[in-house]
């Protein structure tokens, strides 16, 4: 129901939604359809615009903010691996105040939930990037990027040792109240057991993986090509692990699973949702094609449609795995 | 009318050693591209190569785009493998374009740079002096055409085996050292390798000139979101593929 021009109240749309059969919920997020951007493959939504209809995606997480800006790693950033690619970009930002003030006015037009995804280089930064990024219209839920050094204690990534992260989850959980998703890295023995950590200390969700670290070596030269050295693999060839890991989480949390990890078409999103994930990100087929979150989007429908299934969730956990 | 869009390929032919033509149909109405912008080319069906790859402009002749290309991976090889009637996925105009000159100008090409250059030369015509340097012979790239369209050439090879042996920046330095240069300064248009670039940014350094530089980097995305192609500049990191490919030279960190 809304109110028209002429200041009357149109009559609701008796029709159903036929979009309606895609909703899904996360953290209290309700969602039009199960499939989100990664954060860092879509810019803060803007970019993208031109091709994309911001409305028609599930919801929007942003490039990584942090309390300061940053100015990330010299290049070379980015290397093509087979049916991947190696990043290094250093977490280039504008910062948590730019965003607000320049980003997501834009952002605030859509109705589509925005997530920030957030980051620092110590406990205090999450805790004062969380507290800003929460005191704003227009921002629904917060992902933690623990993917990152605590430069605090020795350079560790808090998401590679249990007590670090439990440490700045429970910080930032007593901070804000939006859904607080924390993305995991799958540079773990058991990702599973890490979910469990984010569940128990106030995670409303979890969202894996986040990349898995790699190398690429120019021969000729003998260096690294990344001026990193090392940096994060995403795309097809990370898809498997994705997967895998997906499943054993979500076997493991009661807590909402986002998986993410190579996905380029419907069916590649498909297999998440089957092995439990409530929702997907597309990442790094933002930048194969603009059009890879749209086509998805379809492409869940058509596969509801040729099943003859009315609501995605029952597609969701329906793995056959005895 | 979509940035993104299908071509059809009209024929993909051998230039010289290494080098290629490409030119594509667009097949729905695109924005017109100004000298200096570039597309992003799928290379391939498969997802290996994966993303698709940057190229300059090189010419936009009754509705075909043509890419002038050196093979020398695996996205240019697939591309060099795309035949005439294939369906090729491009995203484009991006980046910045040259800004227009009012005037006669330079153009300073190294190598494969004479790509983004090309419809500057076409678009300016015999308003240019241009001056053209390529390691041999056989990389001196559609030097007859871009001959026939500028006021002046300058050719230089590192080798000698075509006109003055050595680096083109040595002739355009004197150019610009000469006193009807210096009475009357033109703005200066270059693309090519980086060394050449870096030498290039030394001689006009505090001469108050104006020069613009076509960046190249590798890509993910070429709208700006991957953060991948970035270039150090004066104001800290800039995007090649939105804040470029065009710069003024001055501006540029060169590392």
């Amino acid at each position: 129901m809304g109110i028209n021009s002429s200041g009357g109240v149109t009559p609701p749309v008796q029709k159903r939604d036929p979009l309606a059969k895609l909703q899904v919920e996360i953290a209290g997020l309700k969602l039009k359809n199960p499939v989100m951007t990664a954060s860092g493959t879509f810019g803060y939504g803007e970019e993208y615009s031109e091709f994309v209809d911001l409305n028609r995606l599930g919801a929007i997480v942003v490039k990584g903010l942090s309390i300061t800006p940053k100015q990330g790693n010299p290049v070379p950033r980015i290397v093509e691996t087979p049916s991947g690619m190696l990043n290094a970009i250093g977490l280039q930002n504008i910062g948590v105040a730019a965003f607000i003030k320049d980003k997501l006015p834009f952002l605030r037009q859509f109705d589509t939930p925005v997530i920030a995804n957030f980051f620092g280089d110590s406990v205090e930064e999450f805790i004062r990037a969380a507290e800003e990024l929460s005191n704003v219209e227009g921002v629904h839920g917060l992902e933690m990027n623990i993917s990152c050094p605590n430069k605090q204690s020795g350079w560790c990534i808090f998401g590679t040792d249990p007590r670090t992260m439990s440490e700045v989850v429970t910080a930032v959980r007593k901070r804000t109240s939006l859904p607080l998703i924390v993305k995991l890295s799958p540079n773990v023995t058991d990702i599973a057991a890490m979910a469990k950590v984010a569940e128990d200390v106030g995670a409303d969700a979890v969202s894996l993986i986040n990349t898995l670290t790699g190398m690429v070596i120019d021969i000729r030269r003998r260096r690294p090509v990344l001026a990193n050295r090392i940096g994060g693999l995403s795309g097809p060839a990370v898809k498997p692990v994705a997967v895998r890991m997906v499943w054993e989480t979500c076997k493991a949390v009661k807590i909402p699973v986002i998986g993410l990890g190579g996905i380029m078409n419907a069916s590649d999103a498909l297999e998440f949702l089957i092995v439990g994930a409530r929702a997907v990100a597309v990442g790094t087929a933002n930048f194969v094609t603009p059009l890879a979150t749209t086509e998805i989007i379809d492409g869940l429908g058509k596969f509801l449609d040729e099943e003859g299934i009315s609501d995605i969730n029952e597609i969701i956990g329906s793995l056959n795995a005895d | 009318m979509n940035r993104l869009f299908d071509a059809q390929v009209v024929d993909n032919v051998l230039v010289n050693g290494p080098f290629k033509l490409l030119s594509v149909r667009p097949l729905s109405d695109i924005f017109i591209p100004e000298p200096g912008r570039f597309f992003m080319l799928q290379t391939a069906r498969t997802n290996d190569p994966l993303l698709k790859r940057p190229f300059s402009l090189f010419r936009y002749q009754e509705g075909i785009l043509k890419f002038l290309y050196r093979i020398r991976g695996k996205g240019t090889e697939c591309l060099a493998a795309v035949k005439a009637g294939d369906i090729i996925q491009l995203l484009g105009p991006l980046g910045n374009a040259y800004p227009s000159p009012e005037g006669d100008f330079l153009v300073v090409s190294g190598g494969i740079g004479i790509a983004s250059l090309f419809m500057l030369l076409e678009k300016y015509k015999q308003r240019a002096n241009l001056f053209c340097g390529a390691r041999n012979c056989d990389e001196l790239l559609m030097l007859d055409a871009a001959k026939a369209l500028a006021k002046d050439v300058c050719i230089t090879t590192d080798d000698g085996t075509a006109c003055r042996k050595g680096l083109i920046t040595e002739p355009f330095k004197d150019f610009i050292e000469s006193s009807p240069f210096v009475k009357n300064p033109l703005p200066i248009y270059s693309c090519g390798p980086i060394p050449m670039l870096r030498e290039l940014a030394g001689i006009v350094a505090g001469r108050g000139l104006a020069c613009y530089v076509s960046l190249e980097e590798v890509m993910a995305c070429g709208v700006g979101a991957c953060l991948g192609c970035v270039t150090k500049t004066t104001a800290g990191y800039k995007r090649v593929c939105k804040e470029g490919p065009v710069f003024r030279i001055e501006d540029i960190v060169w590392g």
